[in-house]
């Protein structure tokens, strides 16, 4: 085989709202500081990741009508926080979750072409849509966007807004000292008008920011249904999977590698990097141990219990977590949460974690750590290490998206430890080669 | 004479004002500056202007000469010289960014000056105006404001494509205090998109985050509420995803020429930024901003009221008058302002800012000719002509926007105040 090694690319998620990001640690600092923010980008930009990521959530998370209070919460406007940490990094990407269900190409087309300026070349938009009405209740749009409509709307927002990037003419503004440029600040027929009339939008008119760094910002993508899919492959840069395994992996990879043709692109035209979480320890023990400890600080006797009334969709408080699973079946009457998928089908669900909980023993506080996702990577660096360059040779995965447990130092061993390794393996830069996101993501 | 006449005056006219009071001086930066000419006099400006170390640049100017503030002008156009439409003109300045993401990134490059960008309300969503600034007030420290504009021109509309306008005439705004009723009706659209924002900004308590491990609980949800806000264009549940910002209350400036502004800026905001023309245009001006107040029952502190110039600053006299001159005639046309345009000396400037104030006139929003040319003159040289007068700082007094303009942090309108045990 003379198949060069392939490169592994690296991202850095800043730890979200939700039970994985623990709170309850004495090293665990403001979720929404900027000091928080800087540490984590500089971090990264340390260990020459491709990019930093931050997510986005229109409302505040509900449970049973009231807002959730056993997890993070608050967050600030993803493009704002993403520009300032423009003016304290230098190469790192910089990516951002905006949902195009609440939004307007023109105007988000002007906002990521600002960043892409303002961090000369890194801007990345992480495109998702929200189709349900708990979400629209805080925006002018309000209601229900028909699942159905979903992509099309992204599709057609991305497209005009790529419009909108390339509707100025990399020379649209002269150079000075040109002979024609003298007297002009701006070549006029260097500006072409968009005209577009859409299902979901319309735009007539000329956009007002001169063409970006990049020309257009890196689009990212989560889908990944079907249709999902086929969105990434007609549209997106960076798929950010959750095929964390191996075999998942290497099917999604091909499947969605082998859809690019179909619209003309090549395979490196598109990166897969899955999320992934890790925890690391001095020898394989170390690292299990420290790796159950995680668990057990992201699944707290209260989160427990509210896990499974997401489930059963009763109040469950009574019950004692470290105690039994209830005997009782879901009550199927409402739904519990506010802004979350449903999950599926709960009185199967309830009745096969209570034969594992028999099974295994566990008490209600076990089972919900041992269903709910364990670290994709755990062992030493050097284990790490390999297991990610596994996956990358593999074709499981083009590199991945890392979200630490902790904010903001949760990456600082991965970076001391883990990318020395992989930069030894000959997998990752040791500098970064280029000045743009596309540069690194070798697009 | 160090003393200026005009202090005396005011003594003499307001005995009840405090004279002795300093100026509050910010700048609006736009552009290669105000002039549309200016840009032939910046090096390389068709590329600097597009990049963040010329911002740069220019805040860090402001910051060295203790301003309180500077804002950041946008709009969902581009520039023209007609009310409505595109002129098809390359001969000025096209292109601008969204400035809010642009007063964030220098956000970390600054420490004390606040940062007031314009977000337009007629085209966004309250919701994410809201965030984004309270997100720069997180960013910078409690150094942010917003400057909340209308949009009623049909080639933003059509932009964004979200609501139809149509175009806006000379007819609509031939005169100011009589502005058609759809026009009047954005001026409500903006006062509720503030009512959101506030309410908000407001909607996490200071206290709301309590990381109690004993019960599991990261927040106290009693400290969060929904905003329940419903208006004839939008409604917004709330609560805000941003925990409160170290302001509590960003400040919020409007720009206002006649009535229906004023009283959108009596409504909505902390400043109020007009165009008087002359002494006896300031004092007019200001009974009408105190009559909107009255009108709105505006409730707390009155606004404070800044005057907008356009200024051209030469230390050498008839220097600045002929420099705009100058730049008039490559632009084919005189300066056209809604503000008064001023050339002069830095000390002559002083002599009216002075004048201004003893009429009632609280701080100053300069909008430099050029720049950075005539940044550097209000910095280095109407900066120190204020302070050897007594009115301007000698070094900045607080770390936020409001604390320079003395704006208390106010608590959030959602906490219940402690109830004293008997």
């Amino acid at each position: 085989m003379s198949r060069p090694r392939k490169q592994v690319h690296l991202a850095a998620h800043f730890p979200g709202v939700n039970n994985t990001t623990v709170w309850a640690d004495p090293r665990s600092k403001s979720q929404i500081d900027f000091s928080s923010f800087r540490h984590l980008a500089e971090t990264a930009e340390r260990g020459r990741f491709d990019f930093f990521f931050l997510a986005e959530g229109l409302r505040l998370r509900e449970l049973k009508g009231r807002i959730h209070d056993l997890d993070v919460v608050g967050r600030p406007e993803a493009l704002t926080v993403l520009a300032a940490l423009a003016a304290v990094t230098d190469r790192l990407g910089l990516a951002g979750t905006v949902n195009a269900t609440f939004n307007e190409p023109y105007e988000l087309a002007r906002r990521l072409a600002t960043l892409d300026h303002l961090s000369a070349g890194r801007a990345a938009w992480n495109v998702v849509t929200t189709s349900d009405a708990f979400t629209g209740e805080n925006f002018r749009r309000g209601g229900f966007l028909d699942r159905a409509d979903r992509y099309t709307r992204a599709e057609e927002f991305v497209r005009l807004a790529r419009e909108l990037w390339d509707s100025w003419d990399a020379d649209a503004l002269p150079p000075g000292g040109e002979p024609d440029g003298g007297d002009l600040f701006v070549r006029p027929e260097g500006i072409r008008p968009v005209r577009f009339e859409g299902r979901h939008f319309s735009t007539s008119g000329v956009f007002n920011v001169p063409r970006s760094p990049q020309g257009r910002p890196v689009i990212i993508q989560a889908g990944d249904s079907d249709e999902g899919r086929e969105f990434a492959a007609k549209t997106a840069d960076v798929i950010f999977s959750r095929h964390g395994t191996l075999d998942s992996g290497k099917a999604f990879y091909a499947d969605v590698k082998g859809r690019l043709a179909r619209y003309g692109r090549e395979p490196y035209q598109l990166k897969i990097m899955p999320a992934a979480t890790f925890a690391l320890g001095d020898t394989e023990e170390d690292a299990a141990e420290n790796a159950t400890h995680i668990r057990r600080q992201q699944v707290s006797p209260q989160t427990a219990i509210a896990f499974l009334e997401q489930v059963w969709g009763r109040d469950m408080s009574a019950y004692d977590p470290e105690g039994p699973l209830p005997d009782v079946d879901p009550d199927l009457s409402e739904g519990v949460w506010g802004g979350r998928v449903p999950l599926g089908d709960r009185v199967e669900l309830a009745a096969k974690w209570r034969a594992l909980a028999e099974e295994k023993k566990l008490s209600i506080r076990e089972l919900v750590i041992e269903v709910t996702g364990r670290q994709s990577f755990i062992g030493t660096p050097e284990t790490v290490a390999a297991r990610i360059d596994e996956f990358v040779q593999a074709d499981a995965a083009d590199g991945f998206i890392l979200v630490p447990h902790l904010t903001p130092g949760g990456l600082d061993d991965f970076v001391d430890r883990v990318v020395p390794l992989l930069q030894e393996r000959g997998v990752f830069r040791t500098e970064y080669a280029g000045t743009t996101l596309r540069d690194h993501l070798g697009l | 004479m160090p003393e200026s006449s005009s202090t005396e005056h005011a003594q003499e006219k307001a005995p009840d004002k405090a004279p002795e009071k300093e100026l509050h001086i910010a700048v609006a930066l736009d552009g290669a500056g105000w002039h549309p000419a200016a840009w032939r006099d910046l090096p390389d400006a068709r590329t600097e202007l597009f990049k963040a170390r010329y911002w740069a640049g220019l805040v860090a100017e402001a910051e060295r000469g203790l301003l309180d503030f500077v804002t950041f002008e946008d709009a969902f156009r581009l520039q023209s010289t007609l009310l409505d439409g595109l002129d098809g003109r390359g001969d000025q300045v096209r292109g601008r960014f969204d400035a809010v993401l642009l007063a964030a990134r220098l956000a970390p490059l600054t420490s004390r000056i606040g940062l007031v960008p314009t977000a337009v309300t007629t085209h966004t969503e309250p919701f994410h105006v809201a965030i984004g600034i309270a997100s720069l007030d997180h960013v910078s420290g409690g150094r942010a404001g917003w400057r909340p504009q209308v949009s009623a021109r049909s080639t933003d509309a059509a932009n964004i494509g979200r609501r139809d306008l149509p175009e806006l005439t000379l007819e609509d705004v031939a005169d100011l205090a009589n502005l058609p009723q759809r026009v009047e009706d954005l001026f409500d659209e903006a006062a509720d998109a503030v009512e959101v924002a506030r309410r908000l900004w407001d909607s996490w308590e200071d206290d709301a985050e309590i990381r109690d491990v004993a019960t599991g609980r990261f927040i106290d949800r009693d400290k969060l509420h929904y905003i329940d806000f419903t208006g004839p264009t939008f409604s917004v549940k709330g609560p805000s995803i941003t925990p409160r910002s170290p302001q509590g209350q960003p400040v919020v400036a409007a720009l206002a020429h006649d009535v229906v502004p004023y009283r959108l800026a009596a409504r909505a905001a902390d400043v109020v930024f007009v165009t008087p023309h002359g002494t006896e245009h300031v004092r007019s001006i200001i009974t009408a901003v105190r009559e909107a107040e009255a009108y709105v029952g505006r409730e707390g502190r009155p606004l404070q009221v800044f005057a907008d110039l356009v200024v051209f600053l030469d230390d050498e006299p008839g220097a600045a008058a002929a420099r705009k001159t100058r730049l008039d005639e490559l632009d084919g046309a005189e300066l056209f302002s809604d503000a008064l345009v001023f050339t002069g000396t830095p000390e002559e400037l002083a002599d009216l800012l002075l004048e201004w104030r003893a009429a009632g006139i609280e701080g100053y929003r300069l909008r430099p000719g050029a720049l950075p040319y005539d940044l550097e003159g209000i910095t280095r040289g109407l900066a120190p002509a204020l302070r050897s007068r007594g009115a301007f700082r000698s070094a900045y007094e607080a770390n936020t926007l409001r604390g320079l303009l003395g704006l208390p942090r106010p608590a959030s309108r959602y906490a219940t105040p402690e109830v004293v045990a008997s």
